[in-house]
């Protein structure tokens, strides 16, 4: 089988999405902000479906979008925003000297098995999958399956089924695990009921009743409390049958001054 | 251009995913360098499957996923269980063991 030329269009995917793919990872290490790094991550997994797309493997490539970016990285964010956002990393170097020493020791690692792959591979002919599932570059079906998923699903349920089982009971344990490790035990009666909150709300604080919403111009939702008129008088009208006005508590006389509400409506103290 | 890029690409992501691994600090971040490195090695396994002939490299690539897909659950239960008892989700405050 004659190996297959890779093609300019594909060349061109790889130079445009490779630096995207390497700034990906590049910002996920150095963003100091968690939520930052979950999203130049996503970057770069979806940088590599691409890749996966292009290199004749579209089920990878659609499962890596879906599953990666689209449940793992969901998960990534969710716990990160239970766990707090806030909760950055520490500057301080608990081993000294052991952030330039990884750095160095990267470096040195990427040289030298980039080097070396570079030099193994670089002359590797690519046979290509148009035998094996259709398609690819030349565009024809009739290989030994029908498409990228037929294969994938032939050599699943074949070859690979014990490994597919063993998959499932993976998966299992995972979720078990999962829900064993995130379950909190509370102890029994521990729990308050509605009646007990409401009673220690009403025992501990001084004002029991709800506040008045913003924006409403009262001090106080006490029936007792007359309603006021522009210049800051009781309305008489206001005035509850059966019940004795009460005077209700100012505000403090800094506020009036210095932009209250009553300031800024002009309707105390005649200042302007 | 040769799969030789896709190769050294792979190894470029891997290694970066490594250096995060030891430098940074927050657990869920030295969980996402760990993912990294899963998907760099991927790629190596889709670029070698697509060299050779065979659709093998991508049925390990996709078990790679699932297996990544079952860890970053249990791995993150981990991370909220010691975040509850600790109040942090730093590698450095999880020491117990040390001695």
């Amino acid at each position: 089988m004659s190996p297959v030329v890779i093609g300019t269009g594909e060349t061109i995917v790889f130079w445009v999405l490779a630096p995207i793919a390497l700034a990906g990872a590049l910002g996920m290490v150095l963003s100091r902000n968690a939520v930052h790094s979950a999203l130049w991550l996503v970057n770069t997994m979806l940088a590599l479906g691409v890749f996966y797309v292009v290199q004749e493997a579209p089920f990878l490539g659609a499962v890596q979008i879906i599953v990666y970016t689209g449940a793992i990285m969901i998960l990534f964010l969710f716990v990160l925003m239970l766990v707090g956002r806030d909760s950055s990393d520490s500057v301080v170097e608990t081993l000294r000297g052991q952030r330039i020493a990884a750095i160095v020791l990267g470096i040195g690692f990427a040289g030298l098995v980039g080097a070396g792959v570079a030099e193994a591979t670089r002359d590797t002919p690519v046979t290509g999958l148009a035998a094996v599932q259709g398609g690819g570059s030349s565009g024809a079906r009739g290989g030994a399956a029908d498409g990228n998923v037929q294969a994938i699903a032939e050599l699943l349920f074949t070859r690979y089924l014990l490994a597919f089982e063993v998959t499932s009971a993976l998966l299992i344990t995972a979720a078990v695990g999962a829900m064993v490790l995130a379950h909190t035990e509370r102890e029994p009666g521990s729990r308050q009921s509605q009646k007990e909150l409401s009673r220690a709300r009403f025992l501990t604080t001084e004002h029991p009743q709800t506040l008045p919403g913003p924006g409403v111009y009262a001090r106080a939702n006490s029936i007792a409390a007359p309603g006021r008129l522009p210049d800051g008088t009781p309305a008489p009208a206001s005035f509850s049958t059966g019940v004795q006005p009460q005077v209700v508590d100012e505000l403090p006389p800094s506020r009036r001054r210095d932009g209250g509400p009553d300031a800024a409506l002009g309707t105390i103290g005649g200042e302007p | 251009m040769s799969i030789a890029n896709y190769l050294v690409l792979a190894a470029i992501l891997f290694t970066i995913g490594a250096v995060g691994v030891l430098v940074r600090r927050n657990a869920i971040v030295v969980f996402m360098c760990v993912e990294l490195m899963l998907n760099s090695v991927n790629l190596t396994l889709v670029t070698f499957a697509r060299s050779t002939g065979t659709v093998d490299g991508q049925l390990i690539a996709f078990f790679v996923m699932v297996v990544a897909a079952a860890e970053v659950v249990v791995g993150l239960a981990i991370i909220m269980s010691v975040y509850r008892t600790r109040r942090s989700a730093s590698v450095d405050d999880v020491n117990l063991l040390k001695y």
